[in-house]
This record gives C-alpha cells, sequence and structure tokens, in this order.
C-alpha cells in the first residue's frame, strides 16, 4: 500500500503540489515554482513566481538576467501557499543555497531534497535530518560502488601530483557552480596558498560565492596569464573544457576531473582523465541509506539516478519506498 | 603486487602510447626478477588459472552482497573485476602485508576449484581496492587495458635497448616469467636458442588501403584476400605447428593440416574448408560458415574430417628448410614458395593465385565483380616488401569488397563495456517479417556494438534511455522507432535464429533518424542475399 495524500503527485515534469496550484523543481515553466537549488536541471527559467533561498535567486539571476517574480525564502523561514500548505526550506548541503523542501498540509509532512550531501563543505551550511512521513530522496549516486573518499585524500593526490610535476600544470574539470568552488575552498583548508587559475567561465560564479562571504583567496584569469605563469600552478575550468581547444594554451597540462563518477575507472577514461578526483556533491551510497535510516520516513520516493538499486536497499531493509519517473535531471557531470 | 597494481592503475589512465611505453619500460627496469616476467605475462594475458573464473568472482560476491544489488552495480560498471574491488568489504585490521607478485601467482596457481572460495577472499583481504582490481584482471586472464603483445614487446626492447625484432623472435617458445629473455636483455647472457624449435613468427599484416587511394601495379602486386583463418604452419625439430593469428596452437583442430607438413619450413597461409559449391577459376572454398563449424574444438571427429576437410591457401614463404628468407623481396619469396608448394600434398595446400589486371582500375572492376562468398576483397604487395613483423605502412594493403548495406530498426540495447562501459552501446536490431502496413512483426536479424563516433554513442545512449518501453535485467527494449543502416560482409542461412539468418560482421554504418521505422527492410531483403 502507497501513501497517497493526494495532494502531493509527482508528475513527469516535476513534483505537483496540487491544492497550491505550485511546482517544485519544474522542468518547464509553470506560474508558481519552488526551487531547491540553483544547478540548471532544477532552477530553470521562465516560471511566473519562483520561490528559493536568496542565495539561489541570485545564482539564477545571474543565469537568467532577471529577478522577476522571485520570492526570496531564508533557511528555516516558512512560506504559505495556497491551499493550506506552507513550505519551510532546510539546509541541503549541497551547493550554496541549497535546499530540502518541507511541505506541510494538516499534519502531513514532506520533504523534498532536491540534490544533497552529509559530507562537510566550506561553502554551504550541512544537511539537517528533519522527520516527516514521505521523503523524495535523489539517487545519483544510487549503487553500492559509489563510495566517496575522504576529500582530504584527494585533495593529497592532487598537490602532490602539483609538486612532482613542476614544470605542468594540473587541469581541473570541475562545475562552475559549487564543485569548482568547493575544491578552491578545500585547496585552501589544505594550505595551499598560491594563486588558482580560472576559465572564463568560472568567475562569475566564484564573485558571487566571495558575495555571499565564502573566501576563495587569489583568484586569476587563464585569459591574463603567459604560460610561463601557469606552470605548477592548478587551472580550474568547467568539465567541457577538459579536452577542448581552449586547453591547448595551458603548459603541457595533467587533466584531472572532479566528480564522483571518477570512482568508475572506465568514466574517467572516456573523458580522457589521467588524475581522477572522486568529489562529489551528492550524496554516495552509504549517505543515501543512512539520510533513509536517520529521517526515518513513512515512505521513500527515490527519484533522479539509479533509483533501482535504493529502492532493492529499502525493500532488503523493510522500508516502503517507490521511484518516481521524473524526467530531465541526469547529472552527467557532477 | 603493490607495483604492478600502482602500474594497471596508471595504464588504464594513460591513453598515449608513448607514455604507456614509458610506464612499463620503467617498471620493468626497476622491479626484480621474477616479478617483473610475471608482469610481463599478465599484462599480455599469457598466464591461465583454471580454478579463477569471471564466474567465481560473482560467486565470491554473491557471498557478500545482495545479488540483485551486485547485478544492477555490475551492469552500471560494465566490468566484473572493477565491481568485485570497489564492493569487496574493507579487510579486518589484523590482515597478512600485501603479497609480492611473485607469491601472488604461486598462491593462485595452487587454488583448486573447491580451495578457491576460501583463499581468493584471503588474498583480497591482503589488498586494496587498487590491488584488487589489478588481482582480479590478473586471476581470470583478462587484462583488456589496452595493452597488446607488440606493445608489451616494445616497452621491453625499450626498457633494455635491445632490437623488437630479436624480442619478436625470442618471445614465443619461453614460458612465463620469461627468464631467459630477462637474462639476455638485463643481464647480458647469450640470447635463448630457437632453431630447431617450432616457435610462432609474428604475422607480417596490411593497412586498409584508404578510399580513393591508387598504387603502381609496376610496385604491387594483386592476391585475392580470403575469408578463412589466418594460419602460420612451422614444422621445426621434428614436430608441426598450427599458429592462428593471436599465435595461439590451433594444431588439435586442424590434424589434418598438422600431418600434411614434414618438411621444416615456416609458412604463412589462410586456412579454409573445400567447399564444392563455390566454384570459380581459383574456387574450392566454402564460405566462412563452413569453416567456423570446425573452429574451437579440441578434438575433432572422423566426420568432421570428412564433412569439412581443411586446406592451407598459401601466401608466403618465411623460413625454408632452415634459411631465413623474411629479408628477401616478395617476388623472391613468391619464386621460392612456388617450388615449394609442388613438394606438398595438393589434398592439403595449394597456392593463392596473383590477380592480374591491365592497371589499377581494372583491377577495381575485377574487386566488385567478385561476389565469390570465399573472397573478402584484394590483397596488395609491394614487390619488393621483406616480411616483416606488424603493419609497416606502405608495404601491404588490404582492399576489401564494399559492405552489403541493409536498414534495420533498433530494439534492444544493452550496456557495453570497456571504453563504451555504461554506455547503451551494444544494439539488437530488426527487419520487418512482411510488411509492416498489414501487421508484421519485427524479427531480431543482429547485434552490434560498433560503427559510431562517440558522439553518435552518447546520442544513441540518451535515445535508448528516453525510448525505453520496457526493461529484462540489463536489457532495455526501445519503442522501434530508430532505424540504423547496417553493413555487413555476408548473410548466411542459420538454423539457431528466429530470423533464419546470421550476419557476419556487422556494425552501425548511419543512423538513419531520417528514416521511420516502417521503411526499414524485410527479412525477404536480407535472405535474398544468402550465398551458401
Amino acid at each position: 500500500m502507497i501513501a497517497d495524500f493526494g495532494w502531493i503527485r509527482p508528475e513527469p515534469h516535476g513534483i505537483h503540489i496540487l491544492p497550491a496550484d505550485s511546482w517544485i523543481d519544474p522542468s518547464r515553466p509553470v506560474d508558481r515554482a519552488l526551487v531547491t537549488h540553483g544547478h540548471a536541471d532544477h532552477a530553470r527559467g521562465g516560471h511566473g513566481t519562483t520561490v528559493a533561498t536568496p542565495e539561489t535567486l541570485a545564482i539564477m539571476k545571474l543565469r537568467y538576467f532577471t529577478d522577476e517574480g522571485a520570492t526570496p525564502a531564508s533557511y528555516g523561514e516558512t512560506i504559505a501557499l495556497k491551499g493550506g500548505v506552507s513550505a519551510t526550506f532546510i539546509p541541503a548541503g549541497h551547493v550554496l543555497g541549497s535546499a530540502q523542501i518541507l511541505l506541510e498540509r494538516a499534519g502531513e509532512r514532506v520533504i523534498v531534497t532536491g540534490d544533497y550531501k552529509r559530507r562537510p563543505d566550506p561553502t554551504c551550511p550541512p544537511f539537517e535530518v528533519t522527520p516527516c512521513d514521505i521523503f523524495v530522496t535523489e539517487a545519483t549516486f544510487g549503487l553500492p560502488v559509489f563510495v566517496h573518499p575522504p576529500i582530504e585524500e584527494e585533495m593529497a593526490k592532487l598537490l602532490q601530483r602539483l609538486a612532482d610535476n613542476p614544470e605542468r600544470c594540473v587541469l581541473v574539470g570541475a562545475y562552475a557552480l559549487g564543485k569548482a568552488q568547493r575544491v578552491i575552498a578545500e585547496l585552501r583548508r589544505a594550505g595551499h596558498v598560491a594563486p588558482i587559475w580560472l576559465h572564463g567561465a568560472m568567475e562569475r560564479m566564484c564573485r558571487l560565492y566571495e558575495e555571499f562571504g565564502i573566501g576563495l583567496g587569489e583568484l586569476r584569469l587563464v585569459s591574463d596569464a603567459r604560460k610561463e605563469d601557469l606552470r605548477g600552478g592548478i587551472v580550474i575550468c568547467p568539465p567541457s573544457a577538459l579536452n577542448d581547444r581552449w586547453s591547448r594554451r595551458l603548459p603541457d597540462p595533467i587533466t584531472a576531473m572532479a566528480s564522483g563518477w571518477m570512482r568508475v575507472r572506465q568514466r574517467a577514461r572516456q573523458r580522457n582523465v589521467e588524475l581522477p578526483l572522486v568529489i562529489s556533491d551528492h550524496a554516495d551510497w552509504h549517505e543515501l541509506t543512512r539520510t533513509i535510516e536517520e529521517v526515518n520516513p513513512a515512505e521513500s520516493w527515490i527519484t533522479h539516478g539509479r533509483e533501482e538499486a535504493l529502492l532493492r536497499w529499502c525493500e532488503l531493509n523493510q522500508r516502503r519506498a517507490r521511484a518516481l519517473a521524473l524526467v530531465g535531471y541526469e547529472d552527467e557531470d557532477d | 603486487m603493490e607495483e604492478f597494481a600502482a602500474l594497471v592503475d596508471a595504464l588504464v589512465y594513460t591513453t598515449s602510447r608513448n607514455a604507456k611505453l614509458a610506464l612499463i619500460a620503467d617498471y620493468l627496469r626497476r622491479t626484480p626478477d621474477p616479478d617483473r616476467g610475471w608482469a610481463l605475462a599478465a599484462l599480455t594475458e599469457a598466464l591461465d588459472f583454471p580454478a579463477v573464473k569471471a564466474g567465481t568472482i560473482r560467486a565470491l560476491m554473491h557471498e557478500r552482497i545482495d545479488p540483485v544489488l551486485w547485478t544492477l552495480s555490475r551492469d552500471f560498471v560494465g566490468d566484473t573485476a572493477e565491481t568485485a574491488s570497489l564492493l569487496w568489504p574493507d579487510p579486518p585490521r589484523e590482515a597478512e602485508p600485501p603479497p609480492s607478485l611473485g607469491e601472488t601467482i604461486a598462491l593462485l596457481r595452487r587454488m583448486t576449484r573447491v580451495s578457491v572460495m576460501t583463499d581468493l577472499p584471503r588474498l583480497f583481504d591482503r589488498l586494496d581496492s587498487t590491488g584488487r582490481y589489478a588481482l582480479i584482471k590478473l586471476a581470470t586472464g583478462a587484462m583488456r587495458i589496452g595493452i597488446s603483445a607488440r606493445l608489451a614487446k616494445v616497452a621491453f626492447a625499450q626498457a633494455f635497448a635491445v632490437p623488437v625484432e630479436d624480442v619478436e623472435e625470442y618471445w614465443h617458445g619461453i614460458d612465463a616469467p620469461y627468464q631467459p629473455l630477462f637474462d639476455w636483455a638485463a643481464h647480458g647472457r647469450p640470447p635463448p636458442d630457437t632453431e630447431n624449435l617450432p616457435l610462432f613468427r609474428p604475422f607480417m599484416l596490411a593497412h586498409p588501403l584508404e578510399d580513393g587511394e591508387e598504387l603502381d601495379l609496376d610496385d604491387y602486386v594483386a592476391e585475392w584476400k580470403w575469408d578463412g583463418i589466418r594460419v602460420q604452419l612451422v614444422h621445426a625439430g621434428g614436430e608441426t605447428r598450427v599458429f592462428s593469428r593471436s599465435g595461439d596452437d590451433i594444431s588439435a583442430t586442424f590434424p589434418e593440416i598438422a600431418a600434411a607438413l614434414d618438411i621444416p619450413a615456416v609458412l604463412d597461409g589462410e586456412l579454409l574448408v573445400r567447399g564444392s559449391h563455390q566454384g570459380g577459376e581459383a574456387g574450392g572454398a566454402a564460405s566462412f560458415n563452413a569453416l567456423q563449424q570446425r573452429l574451437g574444438r579440441k578434438t575433432v571427429s572422423k566426420k568432421m574430417l570428412a564433412d569439412y576437410p581443411a586446406f592451407v591457401r598459401l601466401y608466403d614463404a618465411l623460413i625454408v628448410e632452415g634459411e631465413d628468407l623474411r629479408a628477401l623481396p616478395w617476388a623472391e619469396r613468391r619464386a621460392r614458395l612456388e617450388v615449394f608448394a609442388n613438394r606438398l600434398p595438393q589434398e592439403r595446400f595449394d597456392l593463392s593465385a596473383v590477380v592480374e589486371a591491365a592497371d589499377f582500375a581494372a583491377l577495381g572492376t575485377i574487386r566488385d565483380s567478385a561476389r565469390d562468398e570465399a573472397i573478402e576483397g584484394l590483397m596488395l604487395k609491394r614487390r619488393d616488401s621483406p616480411y616483416v613483423a606488424g603493419r609497416k605502412t606502405g608495404l601491404w594493403y588490404k582492399w576489401k569488397r564494399d559492405p552489403l548495406l541493409i536498414d534495420c530498426v533498433l530494439m534492444y540495447a544493452q550496456r557495453g563495456s570497456g571504453k563504451r562501459s555504461s554506455f547503451y552501446s551494444d544494439y539488437t536490431f530488426g527487419c520487418w517479417d512482411g510488411d509492416p502496413d498489414q501487421g508484421a512483426e519485427l524479427l531480431p536479424v543482429g547485434k552490434a556494438y560498433f560503427g559510431f563516433t562517440d558522439e553518435e554513442l552518447k546520442f544513441l545512449d540518451r535515445y535508448v534511455r528516453t525510448h525505453t518501453v520496457n526493461r529484462f535485467g540489463p536489457v532495455r527494449e526501445t519503442d522501434r522507432s530508430l532505424v540504423f543502416e547496417v553493413a555487413f560482409d555476408s548473410v548466411h542461412a542459420s538454423k539457431r535464429h528466429k530470423s533464419g539468418v546470421a550476419m557476419r560482421f556487422p556494425r552501425i554504418s548511419r543512423i538513419r533518424i531520417d528514416k521511420p521505422a516502417h521503411e526499414a527492410d524485410r527479412l525477404d531483403t536480407l535472405k535474398a542475399l544468402i550465398r551458401d
């Protein structure tokens, strides 16, 4: 028997909150949207009103050049929607501004996590475990092979390779929103004080993070550098630029990629990555299963990713669960 | 074992051939005997541990993880060794230290089908995930990390500054861990004696002739490219061996051939099965389908020998009665071969005829008109080319017949392995068994997993994901909306397939997004191309 509150329904293009006539992370324009975080597959443009954290709204403005209809909701603040539904934004620990959305109606509680992780991240507040009846969880890394190592190990690997190759540079492919800033912040935490070089596409987002008080140290643009300046340095670029003509201006770069997929060798090979860094802003297998145990909902709804395995885990552990068939969330680069 | 595992790991992440060579050469120089010899054997897949199979790994994992979670993981990762190395639980703290490579090999050799279930886990517990990955690859004999035997030999030659031709010559006939090879190359001792051993010599191979490229027939000679299996026959020290292209000894599969050569020689030719219906002036060969009946058998029945008699169509002579002909020009070797062939039983040997043509254009006409199933196309050999191992530019070319084409509909897809891992890249496609507008059905006619570019693969992967209508374990059934132009070399009647046909060497030639599925070809069209 599947719990069905009637007022909330997963549809192919997003989670539909019927009495409030609102959608969570809809993949096409709607009148009223609630957005968990700023990644493009969750935060599309063109909605009538968009309820999100101030950070997420700032990220969306950066991308879509407009904040029309933006309705900020700070962490912990409860917003009243139509039809007796209220929404509370709770930290999800994924990227700057990312939130789980707690929906309440007549004592019934549903949490939509968006994307999340449980590891500490210097660029955003940690995931908060919140009790609920229905827990809608992501499953990007929902296979037991996905176990992210401590980030300190990956940073040590990166810095060691850099030290071993003073004539080269290390080119790190990282998502422009979240991953790039986290890698930079972790490099600073590991004691790397030298300037870090950025691909042009990274600059605005890094500046935005700094405006929100996240220190990233000295950042410089590759376009302003001579080849000589880059020897022995770290360059951060979007994953799409890794094997692009752009990287030819770099001094014999060691190609690295910061992504949870790097756990699988062939994934690294497919991208011609020499130095795989297993760093993800999504929960790994243990984080996913631990989170379901801690939140302990009456039922879990599993979405975007490898739903089958997490569903199987729930079955083996006598937990009620179902897989949602939402379209449009495939995180190939994280 | 840790150094070997680190080498395997580094090789996985290295794409440049030179960087791979440097990694292997460096390992060979700094690693002591016999570990470096074992590593060489492992990299070239020369080791076999009968007690450890892919099924063993699966069985071990099933004891430790839910079989459904195992299958989902294996399916995603696309590689049993990697999946198992990632899923293996962390070992207890008091585990023994990692073994050396030599010790690992000794332990693996001692394992039986029974003891492997307790001994292999103990070995796993002494290693980290990288070590387990290398261990499983090594133990199951399928490294598949893009290191060919040739690459390993070149790396060996680089490591010790010896000629790679000499390495090729001495390599075969010495068993792992190749101590005499290291004694010679690394310790300055005399090379191993090869004169009186029935050793395999690496084949000379051909480059494909590019479209539009023309050769001068004054410099090049043409021969048919027969559709059998390339073999090397060696008689030395009173023994005869039949080697396949990869150097595998297949003498037991073709005993009538092995028995027919009793003069010391090393010969290059195509192994074919006699067929009456092939006809033609150079005829006498059956299609590859007939030869397939004989392949892969460890013993051969009298009936098999009578029904599918094998013979060798000779291409070249490398060594005749102790005289090494390899440095001579092709024309001189050919003259020697023609004389030598007269001394061999005609029932088992003939010569691959030279194809005469007035000029290159005329040769093209001859190639296109050859629809004989035993012919794959033409070979073009430089008249002055010596016989050298491998593919050397400018010497030999293969000029294959244009493939046959048919439009099929994508029906099922499965994830691939290796570099296609986690992509839906193995496609089953079908043809209509009648008029689709009159309710005809699609019947699967073949499977292909190459022929497309990386960009096309991404498109196909996405297409499969968004057009899935059904899932059967790892297999996705699609909505049968996408048309492929499939290229193939030939098609044969087959009782094993529901469609009644089996295609040889099918590959995706084009993706026809422009073509509606009901316009794809019918089974009758494919059946009309059967020639045997």
